[in-house]
């Protein structure tokens, strides 16, 4: 056998170790199912075997899930359909197995693996911050279709199972025993002895009954049909909410689980199967599907052999972005310098990363002194003593270029030759910043994203004269720190910004033409963007948009483009944003209907058009076709390197349509034909700045779709 | 073995937290919480790369029952790698600087290239143990008899009182040996060298303004680093001991607080219970070139000294510092910066009787006549132990980083570190001024 080996003792217990050959991890695949189903006929017809344990040879995982380019590769719904059926038959053979079957997990136990546990008659997990259960399916555009759907909510309770596979949370082990998803923690190592021990005593015993505790509200929700109605109606409610229906897959989700519940688990099952199949094959769970490979590929640094270890990190400016930077390296770096103008402002940012550290212990993700150790790297300081022998210093100081120029200045003189300086800025061209400064060479961006413990991206930016070790270092660093890294190329915005400010701009424009702030967002939500442009400036802040125009302005106008003066305008009346309640919408009156209301001055400020309404599809079009031409604009410069990473900071840096797939997979799925013309049109009527990007001719002519992959 | 055919052993850098009376700022930490402050502190100071440590050791007096061996803690909790050795070590006040001799030692010796070594000592929450009848009870109960019936049971209990379950032990600063607590003892030596009221006053009331003012010179700064509790947001920059109200006048209405009656030991001539850790670099020469470090100072010679519990309790300095003098074949007068731990102010005056007498340093000292006349402008000019506060584990690691910095800005040679223990240990250290 290729994926696990079978040894029978002489208790009579047959010990399944899963070890897939191809890497690190176990995953689910045709030829893993197939031995699967011989290993179950044979102790089927092995009438000695008394009981049966499965583990995994890996270190740190159990099976993490199913082989995801096997998954892509599927051409029709029938293949996927053939696929999941063969998977269902082999796990209900497996959960009517007579004998004791007990799943013995470390690691990650993830979609099929999960699955594959659920269907064993007991489940025993280590005890270990690393041990990890979930669904992650829906983040894929997909179901948990390998009966997951059914046996979950069966074992631990509809209230329990709907929210984690509708928003892939995962159980840690501890939290696993408490929700009932695993019968009993172990202690790490000995897994197959413990295993073999728990099997000959249920061998002998029988198996203990479960006994679910749920509150008294979820017995009353769970328990009867009405109940469960009830929160069927609301989850599909909640799910319309925060995704604007352009999701299938937790509504199949829903679905799939009603319908067991209805109909009975053989229906339940066989709706799975039959979601699965349209799911799989929808270009949502595409698009969705290969972002998730491009983050997989952006995690791994090509450049490794030349980075060099950030042993001490230097954090300039101790505010939102420092500290979520410095929190982000306490598990990567030694020794982290908190510096800021005063020590009190240094500790305040040291407060909140304990702050999140303790939530971390509290949650159980990390021992206590571990986190005492990751806290006891930060060291306040309130100038440059402690900067000798820094590896990397990054600056989050005020958006200025003359206060990043002084910062600089002032590291270079207290570090050594060694020290790479990273500036966080998010639009002011890095070789500006590097102008006149001693080692060049050593400067490059690394624009994060705020709040930056939640957000995936990071921007680096490399100039003409940054050395090839220095971005290997600061890439290393960043995926360290568990970001998704894409490498651009200086310029004014880099990408993201960039591509973001056109979009702004154009929701400034539509506003001065008279169109409503709360229908520019609702549209552009459901055109799937996870907020809505006005939404988005206010939160951004009206100053920092300003800000962007400022660095950006010139660069527009040279093609043509007359950016709207609108938030230059509203921060001279004192608009900044919700950081002080003026923006867009006016933060004093009180929401209607769960809406925002707008603040009717700020149309006054804008050329006081009267309001008027716009075609939802016009909208749409005018604002997310100035980020994707812009996109493509920044590929034909080469500010990206490729289209896989302006995908990729579009999704997770300014949270484009993940279900898209990115600007440019967005033109292979719509047609560039399609968008050209759209494009061309709305220059005719709007003028050069809907001027399509060369290179989309250019894919339009030779015919080919951008991405070669399908 | 003669100095100068050892190998060199430079202090590289030493820094310490701020001192803090106990119960104030740190009074929710644990005393490897502030070493491994220290210890960061100097990692970051220094910029030494992990891999180059070999050793680490660190003194405490009341040891904490949960971390026993507490430099292994702060070493870890420092970010260190496990695959680092560390000891505690204990020998009353002079722990951080035993723990500091221990490291020359290990340099010389080549076991060790590069050592920590420091102290720490957590005073706002020392442990207090329940009645020794109840303890009994508890331990018989669980551990060393286990009663089956309930016969047996209550003859376990038989004989105690109700008290007996509330009465806690103090933990006593006192010897052991001699039933005395250290302030009795100090009544008793300040008596019998005749050293009055009014001059130990004057000497606390001198360390008090001597540390307000090097804390407003800032002076202070360049030994400190900052600690930020966890969660609390603020840093801590300055101790919080010295008073800049603590005048003679002051000192003068404070009640005796040992010997009620005849006594001239009070609260305000004696040091305090205090929080703090401190941690120091020490390198062999060569190593320290070869990672460009620069050394502050070297270490020339040092000193163990025993001496009588009853009547010498205090006089480790003297002690220690006569025989230091001896290893370094220097005389008294070359030492140009003292700082000397100053456990009671009738301690220190006692110590420099001593050193000043022609009879003690014969009968006692074992030298041939008096030490030397002591200079009161070079010693503790920044304070002492009576205002900073005396972290029993740790003091001895601040006075070799207040030393270290003295040197360079009075441009000095020789310096001399020194302390007295319970038990009546002394240790001296004798620096030399790298530059």
């Amino acid at each position: 056998m290729k994926y696990f080996t079978l040894e029978k003792n002489k208790d009579n217990i047959a010990v399944i170790t899963i070890d897939c050959p191809e890497g690190k991890v176990n995953k689910v695949s045709s030829g893993f199912l197939d031995e699967v189903a011989a290993i179950i006929e044979d102790i089927k017809n092995d009438k000695s075997v008394a009981g049966m344990v499965i583990l995994s040879a890996k270190e740190d995982n159990f099976v993490v899930g199913a082989d995801i380019d096997e998954v892509k590769d599927m051409k029709n719904a029938e293949e996927a359909v053939t696929y999941i059926s063969k998977g269902h038959a082999i796990l209900n053979e497996l959960e009517k197995m007579k004998i004791p079957v007990i799943a013995c997990i470390q690691g990650n136990c993830l979609g099929g693996g999960l699955e594959l546990a659920l269907a064993c008659n007991y489940r025993m997990a280590v005890d270990s911050p690393q041990t990890v259960l979930g669904f992650p399916e829906v983040q894929l555009g997909l179901l948990p279709a390998a009966g997951g759907t059914q046996r979950l909510p069966a074992l631990i309770g509809l209230t329990t199972a709907l929210p984690m596979m509708l928003t892939a949370q995962t159980l840690r082990a501890r939290k696993a025993k408490r929700a009932g998803l695993i019968d009993e923690l172990i202690p790490p190592y000995g897994l197959k002895q413990t295993g073999i021990k728990k099997a000959i005593e249920l061998a002998k015993n029988g198996l203990p009954a479960r006994k679910r505790q749920r509150s008294f509200v979820n017995f009353l929700l769970e328990s009867n049909p009405l109940g469960r109605k009830i929160v069927f109606a609301q989850a599909r409610k909640k799910v319309t909410r925060q995704t604007y229906g352009c999701y299938p897959a937790p509504y199949a989700i829903i679905d799939a689980v009603e319908c067991g519940y209805v109909k009975g688990r053989e229906a339940g099952l066989k709706k799975e199967i039959e979601l699965f199949g349209k799911l799989v094959v929808s270009p949502q769970s595409k698009s969705l599907t290969n972002l998730f490979l491009s983050m997989s590929d952006l995690k791994k640094n090509p450049q490794k052999n030349m980075a060099r270890r950030v042993g001490k990190l230097a954090v300039v400016g101790a505010g939102l972005m420092g500290q979520g930077i410095a929190a982000g390296s306490t598990s990567v770096c030694d020794t982290i310098l908190m510096k800021d103008v005063n020590l009190d402002a240094a500790a305040a940012g040291m407060k909140e990363i304990w702050k999140s550290l303790e939530k971390r212990t509290k949650a159980g993700a990390m021992l206590h002194f571990d986190r005492d150790i990751q806290y006891n790297k930060l060291v306040a300081c309130d100038d440059y003593a402690l900067f000798g022998n820094t590896d990397l210093v990054i600056e989050a100081v005020f958006e200025e270029l003359e206060i990043k120029k002084r910062v600089l200045a002032d590291v270079e003189a207290a570090a050594g030759e060694r020290t790479v300086f990273a500036s966080n800025t998010s639009a002011i061209p890095i070789k500006n910043i590097a102008a006149g400064c001693q080692r060049p060479q050593n400067v490059i961006g690394m624009h994060y994203f705020s709040p930056v413990p939640r957000m995936p991206l990071l921007e680096i930016i490399t100039t003409d004269q940054t050395a090839d070790w220095v971005t290997a270092t600061a890439l290393d660093l960043g995926i360290a720190q568990g970001k998704t890294c894409i490498v651009v190329k200086d310029g004014p915005g880099f990408y993201t910004t960039r591509i973001l400010a056109p979009l702004l701009n154009e929701t400034i424009l539509l506003l001065e033409e008279g169109a409503i702030p709360n229908e520019i967002d609702r549209a552009m939500r459901r055109f799937g963007y996870p907020v809505g442009p006005a939404t988005l400036i206010d939160e951004v802040g009206i100053d920092v948009g300003a800000h962007v125009y400022e660095q950006l302005g010139p660069m527009f106008s040279k093609r043509g483009i007359t950016a709207s003066q609108g938030l230059t305008k509203l921060l001279g009346q004192g608009y900044k944003g919700k950081k002080n309640k003026k923006g867009i919408y006016n933060y004093a009156l009180k929401k209607k209907k769960g809406q925002k209301m707008p603040d009717e001055n700020v149309y006054d400020i804008l050329g006081d058009s009267p309001r008027r309404e716009f075609d939802e599809e016009l909208i749409q079009q005018r604002i997310s076709l100035m980020m994707i031409n812009e996109a493509l604009i920044c590929l034909e410069e080469g500010i990206i390197s490729c289209p896989r990473d302006g995908d990729v900071g579009a999704v997770f840096g300014l949270g484009f349509p993940p279900f898209q797939g990115g600007p440019f997979r967005y033109i292979d799925n719509t047609g560039a034909a399609k968008v050209l013309a759209t494009m061309e049109s709305l220059e005719k009527q709007y003028g050069q700045r809907f001027r399509p990007a060369r290179i989309l001719a250019d894919f339009v002519q030779s015919g080919k779709k951008i991405y070669s992959d399908r | 073995m003669d100095a100068s055919a050892r190998k060199r052993v430079a202090v590289i850098d030493a820094c310490r937290t701020p001192f803090m009376r106990s119960g104030t700022a740190y009074y929710d930490l644990m005393a490897w919480k502030l070493g491994s402050y220290a210890v960061k502190g100097l990692i970051a100071r220094t910029g030494i790369d992990h891999a180059l440590v070999d050793y680490v050791i660190m003194g405490t007096v009341m040891a904490d029952v949960a971390t026993t061996n507490v430099a292994r803690e702060i070493m870890l909790g420092a970010g260190l790698p496990g695959s680092i050795p560390a000891h505690t070590c204990t020998a009353a006040c002079v722990s951080a600087n035993i723990a500091i001799t221990t490291a020359y030692d290990m340099i010389c010796n080549g076991q060790a290239e590069a050592v920590i070594a420091g102290g720490t000592e957590f005073m706002s929450d020392p442990a207090i143990k329940i009645g020794k009848r109840y303890r009994r009870f508890i331990l018989d109960y669980t551990m060393f008899r286990r009663p089956k019936t309930f016969v047996e049971k209550l003859r376990l209990i038989k004989g105690m009182k109700l008290r007996d379950f509330f009465a806690v032990e103090q933990p006593a600063i006192g010897e052991y040996s001699t039933g005395l607590i250290m302030g009795q003892n100090a009544d008793r030596l300040a008596r019998r060298l005749g050293i009055s009221r009014r001059e130990q006053d004057e000497f606390a009331a001198r360390s008090h303004r001597l540390a307000v003012a090097a804390i407003r010179n800032g002076k202070m700064r360049k030994e400190i680093v900052p600690v930020v509790v966890p969660g609390t947001g603020k840093a801590i920059t300055e101790d919080n001991g010295p008073r800049p109200d603590a005048t003679l006048e002051k000192m003068e209405k404070i009640k005796p607080a040992f010997e009620k009656k005849y006594g001239t030991v009070t609260a305000g001539n004696s040091s305090f219970l205090t929080d703090g850790a401190s941690a120091v670099l020490l390198m062999s020469e060569e190593k320290a070139r070869d990672t460009g470090l620069k050394p502050l100072a070297y270490i020339r010679s040092y000193a163990q000294s025993g001496s009588d519990p009853w009547e010498e309790l205090l006089l480790g300095p003297a002690f220690a510092t006569a025989r230091a003098l001896q290893k370094a074949k220097l005389k008294f007068s070359d030492i140009e910066v003292f700082e000397i731990h100053e456990a009671f102010a009738a301690q220190i005056l006692a110590n420099i009787r001593y050193m000043e007498s022609e009879e003690w340093g014969k009968s006692r000292l074992g030298l041939g006549g008096k030490m030397g006349v002591v200079d009161l402008e070079k010693i503790n000019t920044r304070g002492g132990s009576l205002s900073l506060g005396h972290p029993f584990g740790a003091t001895g690691g601040r006075l070799i980083a207040s030393c270290c910095s003295r040197l360079r800005e009075e441009n000095a040679r020789y310096g001399l570190v020194a302390g007295c223990g319970a038990g009546a240990v002394g240790n001296a250290i004798i620096l030399e001024n790298a530059q």
